[in-house]
């Protein structure tokens, strides 16, 4: 680790102000000299291998006394404050019961100890898992913009086929992500700027030319809220997550599904994949082609079909287009055995 | 899973509880990392970013600035320390500071000292280095490897085990099967991370390390210093975790003592888990090709089996597991040879059943393909094979109750309920399949020594240089010398893991409670030997003139038919304090020198198949495996393994450590695996959040299954080692059960979903 300034802010406007007062030209957000620090499970970790190098740490912890750490649930929807925890997310009664696909996306990830400390703002915007990316004398575009990517060619089992282009195809890592996107989630954020709300869809970028920008937010923007609204596709929803053990491991596909249903007739389907591509994934193709059908296997393998439609595999993550495949198509039909 | 400890049975110890349980969950056992010492110093190291060339230049400038820093070795200053030859106690001759060469991904490149940690970490960020590289191979398929047999150039494999014609054989078979497996690399990533802290006083050095063989490490290091032992000691009192990776010695303990005595001050050096995974030793990917032919109702008649292992460039580490696979069932004629390729790795080392887990994969794999293709039951097919005289030179097993094994274990399995009908157990949407292996493992023992104290308050001290690695040596130590002294164990003190105490050998081979506790054995009975006399002989004791055959010491009395004296009454008598004895202790037909190699650093091992005699340990493993219908994760649901080693001294610490290798067995089946880079022969995967192991989630119905078996042959306390056995054979069974859900046989470890996935 290399040495850094560290700094306490009570409220997102110091938080603001205090990693703004640190920064110098117009970088990428991961880029910036200064950072937020929440639970810290991503970015202690990543400055310990040396491939984060921050000058400055704001810690936004205190900001968890604010309606940034609280959870709000109403008619319309749910309001999570982005200092709230993985762990008290997942234990909300409200959130178990009306959306249960969002408390299942945070219980399948990471363990009971990570996610008490894990903040819900810094699971969103924790960075990829490929090892060339973490280990810093690797060339990496993500993490030295330009340098080539060590994963191309390389060993890329854990990597995307979905979203990427010739400069990266590191995957997204994140589980609750996929809940978000599917439930059309909104972000909401505080910059030195001003305030914004934007869609959740629209925060994270592909890599296309430059994978080193990871997401819309603006050096020093803060994310303080994350809201979900209500539909009557909440309660049918679920995440399902196939990976190498039980527990403790990221996805190698993953799918967050919710369905509105009119007796064994789609009216509406909600497809999110995790693990196969590079930001958070909204499978819509497939989701349009379920609408109004009755959801069975085949039509289940047919929107699975289109959701791959486009998947550009490596020489060795081939194996996740079959996979996402039938992640969908399992995680579709017994989303349909739910009760609603 | 069931916690509690087995009900001993004929022949077995009782389930006492861990004498240094309790310190080491308080946090007050003190691993060599946590020993305080004044005015200590931090080293960091460096390690190269190529595999393969040379150091051009090292630009130390900025390094160097950063506050705090004090002093930075580098092959450029340091290089007085002397390479070592590999083998035994040495874990590598690659000497890294002594050349501008490179051989391997990450090998150490400088150490950094400072007076904090932080500070040597952020300077050894600042290190840069240029180099002239070469194109690295990175193992088997790799352009530019050198493949060698093995029986040419090392010292422990000098034979490869044959007899008869087996191509004849096989040419005559009813059934033959031809196949080929492997295995991955695997890093054996102990909790404890590896650390050297070296502290000189004048030309005495005393080096804290986790170390599997303290003797060892203290000769070695004087030879890399180049200094006289009896100005070393190494103490290593708790070791948390080491499965091998703390046997040998590596380079750097030799480089912290250097920096120690440079700077004049205390040096710790707590290496990085990453860099754990390039500085010290791995278990090697290695390759099968397997033949065999049998009659039709399952005799095997020949028997063939060929291996390949990724070594080092300068070193010939081999583990050769064909000694124990071309021995293991009555074959007809066998055929066996080991390889070694070398590429440009760092050497390899031992790590928990070192021949056996790959070896014994690929032969039991090819015992469940053999049933399959004689359509047999596996188990009946082992029964067939089953044999008391090993096929190659026709020597008999001191005892093999390995059918035992499988009847128990296969009978709480509930095996006969298994439909051995490819894809026949489905439940809902999972795939079930049922697979058995058998597990074995050398009894090895070592020449080692140790003192026994019984004072006159009853109370007892053993002290040998024997280490705890986890397994509770403290503990089954501290039973033999009750059991024998007649006291309880809480009077029993039992000193381990120093230098200064009577030399044992390397906790390794599972030899640690046979072989120390035939040695504490030996003591505890001088000291017998010399009470009973006294007592015998004194006209005024209650034992006057007894036999002193027929005396017992129980209960801190001398008893013998109702007569009883107490032991504070017999010592006062003798006008003593205490009775020492010092025993020095050598298995059945050790070379002589064996011993006096021992106080030089030098590990002899025995066992196993290298004697008159074979001496093993057996057991038998059936496991169960769910896959999902669509998704094909692969999961084991209930593992269930029985098990023969002897007298056991503890039923608890024999559960654990069974356990733990069964869990560890399904772990080398489906989860571990370094990932090298074959481009650049590096490892990726360099951290425990992305080399997997099974969590808890993973284990679930558990059964560990203790056979009594009693065996007076190997030594005299009758115990074969149990250590390693528990993870020989599982993922044997595993594949079995994988292809009996599937109908897929994989053959390459580890088994992943997209085995099983249709593309
Ligand atoms: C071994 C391991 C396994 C894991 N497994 C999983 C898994 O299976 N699934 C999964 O989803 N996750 C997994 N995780 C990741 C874990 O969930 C994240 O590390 C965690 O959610 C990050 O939250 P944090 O509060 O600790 O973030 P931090 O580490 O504090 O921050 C992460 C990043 O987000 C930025 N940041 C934090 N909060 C804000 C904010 N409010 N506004 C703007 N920027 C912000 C920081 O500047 C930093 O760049 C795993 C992590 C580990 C270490
Ligand atoms: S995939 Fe992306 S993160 Fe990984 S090496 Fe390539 S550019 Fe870097």
């Amino acid at each position: 680790m290399r040495p850094f300034l560290y700094e306490r802010a009570d409220s997102p406007e110091r938080a603001v102000q205090a990693a703004a007062s640190g920064l110098s030209g117009n970088p990428a957000h991961v880029q910036a000299a200064s950072q937020f620090i929440a639970g810290g499970t991503n970015l202690s970790d990543l400055m310990k291998i040396d491939v984060m190098r921050p000058e400055k740490l704001v810690d936004i912890n205190p900001v968890g006394g604010t309606p940034a750490g609280r959870i709000e649930v109403s008619d319309t929807g749910i309001r999570f404050g982005a200092l709230v925890r993985m762990a008290q997310a997942e234990e909300h009664p409200a959130v178990k019961e009306r959306y249960p696909v969002i408390a299942q996306t945070l219980k399948l990830a990471a363990t009971q100890q990570l996610r008490n400390m894990a903040s819900l703002g810094g699971n969103l915007l924790q960075r990829t898992r490929c090892e060339y990316f973490r280990e810093v004398s690797w060339p990496c575009n993500k993490r030295v913009p330009g340098s080539g990517c060590s994963a191309l060619e390389g060993i890329n089992r854990q990597h995307a086929v979905l979203g990427s282009s010739r400069n990266c195809i590191a995957t997204y890592p994140g589980d609750f992500a996929q809940a978000l996107i599917a439930l059309d989630a909104m972000v909401e954020t505080m910059g030195p700027g001003g305030v914004r709300r934007l869609r959740f869809a629209d925060l994270h970028r592909p890599p296309g030319d430059t994978p080193h920008v990871e997401t819309a937010l603006e050096a020093a923007e803060l994310i303080t809220a994350i809201t979900v609204p209500a539909g009557p596709w909440t309660r049918r929803s679920l995440y399902l997550k196939i990976r190498d053990r039980e527990s403790y491991a990221f996805a190698l596909a993953s799918a967050a599904v919710a369905l509105d249903m009119e007796g064994d007739r789609v009216r509406e389907a909600r497809i999110a994949l995790g693990g196969v591509a590079t930001v958070p994934w909204r499978a819509r193709e497939a989701e349009e082609a379920l609408r109004g059908k009755p959801l069975d296997e085949k039509t289940a393998m047919a929107a699975a079909e289109v959701a791959l439609a486009q998947a550009a595999p490596r020489e060795h993550n081939a194996f996740k287009v079959p996979l996402a495949k039938q992640t969908i198509v399992r995680a579709l039909l017994d989303a349909k055995r739910m009760e609603a | 899973m069931s916690v509690t400890a087995p009900e001993p049975k004929r022949n077995m110890g009782q389930p006492v509880p861990r004498v240094d349980a309790r310190l080491k969950v308080t946090g007050e056992a003190r691993y060599p990392a946590d020993v305080p010492l004044n005015n200590l110093a931090h080293g960091v190291l460096v390690t190269s970013d190529i595999a393969r060339g040379r150091i051009k230049r090292l630009d130390l400038a900025e390094a160097k600035a950063v506050q705090g820093v004090i002093e930075i070795l580098t092959h450029e200053n340091a290089r007085e320390l002397k390479p070592l030859a590999f083998g035994n106690a040495v874990a590598t001759s690659i000497s890294p500071l002594a050349e501008p060469r490179i051989w391997h991904d990450g090998q150490i490149i400088a150490l950094v000292l400072a007076d904090t940690y932080e500070a040597a970490r952020e300077a050894a960020y600042r290190v840069k280095a240029e180099y002239d590289t070469e194109p690295p191979s990175a193992g088997f398929g790799s352009a530019g490897t050198e493949t060698v047999l093995a029986k040419d150039v090392t010292e422990t494999h000098k034979e490869d085990p044959a007899v008869g014609d087996v191509e004849a054989a096989l040419r005559s078979a009813a059934v033959t099967i031809d196949v080929e497996y492997s295995t991955p690399t695997q890093h054996h990533n102990p909790i404890e991370l590896f650390s050297t802290t070296c502290a000189w006083a004048g030309d005495q050095l005393t080096v804290y390390e986790p170390s599997q063989f303290v003797y060892g490490y203290k000769h070695a290091v004087a030879k890399q210093l180049g200094i006289d032992p009896r100005n070393v000691r190494v103490i290593s009192q708790y070791i948390g975790g080491a499965f091998g990776s703390k046997g040998p010695m590596t380079p750097r303990t030799g480089i912290v003592a250097l920096a120690a005595k440079r700077i004049n001050r205390p040096v710790r050096c707590v290496v990085t888990r990453q860099q754990g995974f390039t500085t010290t030793t791995y278990r090697a990917e290695t390759r099968h090709r397997i033949r065999i032919g049998a009659t039709p109702d399952g005799k095997i008649t020949g028997f063939s089996h060929e291996g390949w292992e990724i070594t080092s460039r300068p070193d010939a580490y081999v583990v050769a597991g064909t000694d124990t696979t071309s021995r293991l069932y009555g074959y007809g004629a066998v055929w066996t040879r080991v390889n070694m390729v070398k590429a440009d790795r760092n050497t390899p080392g031992y790590m928990r059943s070192p021949p056996e887990l790959p070896y014994n994969y690929a032969l039991e794999s090819a015992m469940d393909e053999l049933a399959v293709a004689l359509k047999m039951d596996p188990v009946e097919l082992r029964r067939v094979n089953d044999t008391m005289k090993e096929p190659i030179k026709g020597l008999p097993y001191t005892s093999r109750p390995l059918m035992q094994c499988y009847d128990e274990a296969a009978a709480s399995f509930g095996w006969s309920k298994r439909n051995p009908a490819v894809g026949s157990m489905r439940e809902d949407d999972w795939l079930i399949g049922w697979g058995c292996a058998t597990a074995v493992y050398p009894t090895n023992m070592g020449a080692a020594a140790a003192r026994v104290r019984l004072s006159s308050d009853g109370s007892v001290r053993v002290q040998t240089a024997a280490h705890e690695i986890g397994t509770g040596a403290y503990t089954v130590i501290g039973q033999m010398a009750a059991e024998r002294l007649g006291v309880g164990i809480e009077a029993v003190n039992v000193e381990l893991g120093d230098t200064a105490l009577p030399p044992a050998p390397v906790a390794g081979g599972s030899n640690t409670t046979a072989t120390v506790c035939s040695t504490v054995l030996k003591a505890c009975d001088a000291i017998r030997d010399k009470l009973f006399r006294a007592a015998v002989a004194a006209k005024d004791s209650p034992l006057a003139g007894r036999d002193p055959a027929q005396l017992e010491l129980r209960g801190g009395t001398v008893q013998a038919g109702g007569a009883s004296e107490k032991l504070s009454d017999l010592f006062a008598r003798m006008g003593s304090g205490a009775i020492e004895e010092y025993a020095e202790w050598m298995p059945a037909g050790f070379a002589p020198e064996s011993i006096q190699k021992l106080y030089n650093g030098t590990s002899t091992l025995k066992g196993g198949s290298k004697g008159d005699k074979m001496m093993y340990a057996f057991g038998a493993e059936f496991v169960e495996v769910r896959i999902h219908a669509r998704t094909r994760e692969i999961r084991v649901p209930r593992i269930v393994g029985a098990f023969a080693g002897g007298r056991i001294m503890n039923t608890r610490t024999a559960r654990s450590q069974l356990m733990g290798g069964m869990i560890w067995g399904i772990g080398s089946a489906l989860h571990e695996k370094t990932e090298i880079d074959p481009r650049a022969a590096r490892y990726l995967n360099k951290n425990i959040s992305e080399y997997l192991i099974p969590v808890n989630a993973d284990i679930q119905q558990l059964e560990v299954i203790l056979v009594p078996e009693e065996d007076r042959e190997v030594n005299p306390a009758g115990i074969k080692g149990l250590g390693e056995l528990g993870n020989v054979g599982t993922a044997a069974a595993i594949a079995a059960a994988v292809y009996h859900a599937t109908g897929k046989r994989i053959r390459d470890l580890p088994i992943r979903l997209e085995n099983l996935l249709s593309t």
